[in-house]
């Protein structure tokens, strides 16, 4: 509609309310889709994210990572992969495939710190670091096991 | 009904996200280690309506959906309405031979805060319930009105400090006590109440795996650890629910048809009610010596309570 005729009044007042064709409940106008009626919407708990298609609409496609000032190093070498940091994380940033940790995606952590936590190995198995450290030098440094006070050296 | 194995950890570890990142909750936020895990824990087709509060506006940032099943975006006191009516919905749909996939099972999931739940949409939640529509409410439990900044509502606990019952030199801030609406909801005609936190993440995916296979209306109580407005630091998260379900603050335990209630965890060592208090930023000026009284106080009506459930439990009515 032109500008035109949005501002005169020609094309209004035509169409009297509630003067239209009376139908049922289940025949108005869809202005709604619950997709579960349309069709089987349980795909997605068939597919791994890597196999999906994701819209432009899903956050999926979308990164918070410059909300972390720290972030979560991933050590394999210790990992026992209890899965306690994939059960935690609220951003669902651990990737685990296979009963196996995986690594960090660094597109959705927000650095929080909860996967370190409830880490059970010692020394853990994830740790966190400045943003702007290097991975490879976090892995160098990392510390060793800590003893508890009942150790002796021959142990 | 699909399920997904939450027998242990590695083979919960094996199921397919439906609760997606880049979401904009707070880092920490127990909210979303609540809702992932309800949307791992089934393979169902879920529909999921969300009251307004932090959950909804911050998984639903325009253009993004955090969200890979039917979602429906609804007013701050309707999301019981707007499961409710979908149920009923697909009921006559079945019903008339219309649905596209009759053989995919459905299941109906409305999510609220506190603020939403226990006062400005407990009406239409009661009606819900009321109505005996086959849904599950879970009620994300942080005991304020986060997403306005922390205004107190009827869970917040005695002596919370909350933006509009502040601590001061007089006042220990929250007068009245945490509503009880597990009682509230079991006497309502609620099919299954449970209480559940996410530290106890088994406990947890059993009760969801319940409650969506419970014909009739279930209500969940969710303890969602809030970092902003409890007040500590956002990694602490898992500790602080420990701390709540092993000083028996939020026990957990549920009540079936109404009558028969179970304790469903156990803490081998209950640890002070202080303990608890002490590690949020909300109840720290508690521990001045005037309002000493209020955590004495605290720990009486915990002890009280952990021994009315024991005793309800043993009876069996
Ligand atoms: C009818 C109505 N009243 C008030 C609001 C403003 N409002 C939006 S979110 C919110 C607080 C939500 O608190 P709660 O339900 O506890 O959820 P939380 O944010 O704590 O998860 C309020 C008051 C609204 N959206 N609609
Ligand atoms: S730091 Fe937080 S968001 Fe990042 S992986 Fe760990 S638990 Fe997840
Ligand atoms: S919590 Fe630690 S040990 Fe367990 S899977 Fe994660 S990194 Fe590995
Ligand atoms: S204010 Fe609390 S409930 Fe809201 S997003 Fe932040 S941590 Fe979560
Ligand atoms: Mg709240």
């Amino acid at each position: 509609m032109s500008l035109e005729n949005i501002l005169s009044n020609a094309q209004r007042g035509q169409r009297e309310l509630g003067a239209e064709k009376k139908v049922g409940w289940d025949e108005v106008t869809q202005g709604v889709v619950i997709n579960a009626f349309e069709y089987d919407a349980t795909n997605v708990s068939r597919e791994l994210s890597e196999d999906r298609k994701y819209s432009d609409f899903s956050s999926y496609t979308a990164t918070v990572a410059s909300w972390r000032i720290i972030k979560p190093i991933y050590n394999r070498d210790i990992c026992i992969d209890c899965q306690n940091c994939w059960v935690w994380c609220p951003d669902t940033s651990i990737i685990s495939r296979d009963k196996q940790m995986l690594g960090i995606d660094y597109d959705h952590c927000k650095g929080c710190g909860v996967c370190v936590e409830v880490c059970p190995t010692n020394p853990k198995s994830l740790l966190m670091f400045a943003e702007t450290a290097d991975g490879e030098e976090c892995l160098a440094g990392w510390p060793v096991k800590e003893k508890k006070a009942k150790e002796t050296e021959t142990e | 009904m699909a399920i997904t194995s939450v027998k242990n950890l590695k083979e919960f570890s094996t199921a397919n996200e439906r609760f997606e990142g880049a979401h904009l909750l707070c880092p920490g936020c127990a909210h979303s280690m609540i809702v992932r895990e309800l949307m791992n824990c089934s393979d169902d087709n879920l529909v999921i309506a969300a009251n307004t509060g932090c959950l909804e506006v911050s998984t639903a940032v325009y253009p993004y959906t955090a969200w890979d099943t039917s979602w429906i975006h609804i007013g701050f006191e309707n999301a019981a309405t707007a499961a409710s009516g979908a149920e009923a919905m697909y009921k006559a749909r079945k019903r008339k031979g219309t649905l596209k996939n009759p053989d995919a099972p459905v299941k109906f999931v409305a999510f609220g805060g506190d603020g939403s739940t226990y006062d400005i949409g407990f009406q239409w939640l009661n009606g819900a319930v009321e109505r005996g529509h086959d849904f599950t409410y879970i009620c994300l439990d942080n005991e304020v009105y986060a997403n306005t900044g922390g205004q107190r509502s009827s869970s917040t606990p005695i002596g919370s400090s909350s933006t509009t019952a502040p601590a001061g030199r007089v006042s220990y801030g929250e007068k009245q006590n945490k509503k009880d609406m597990m009682s509230i909801m079991a006497a309502s005609g609620a099919k299954y109440v449970a209480q559940v936190s996410p530290n106890k993440w088994k406990n947890m995916a059993q009760v969801f795996q319940k409650s969506l296979a419970t014909e009739g209306p279930c209500y969940i109580n969710a303890i969602s650890a809030c970092c902003t407005e409890w007040k500590f630091d956002p990694k602490d998260t898992i500790h602080i629910s420990d701390l709540a379900t092993d000083s028996l603050v939020f026990p957990l335990y549920e009540i079936v048809d109404g009558h028969e209630l179970n304790i469903n965890y156990r803490p081998k060592n209950i640890i002070p009610v202080r303990d608890y208090l002490g590690s949020q930023g909300r109840f720290k000026h508690l521990f001045k010596p005037q309002f000493e009284h209020v955590l004495n106080e605290w720990q009486t009506r915990v002890d009280a309570q952990w021994d009315y459930l024991q005793r309800r439990e043993a009876a069996r009515v």
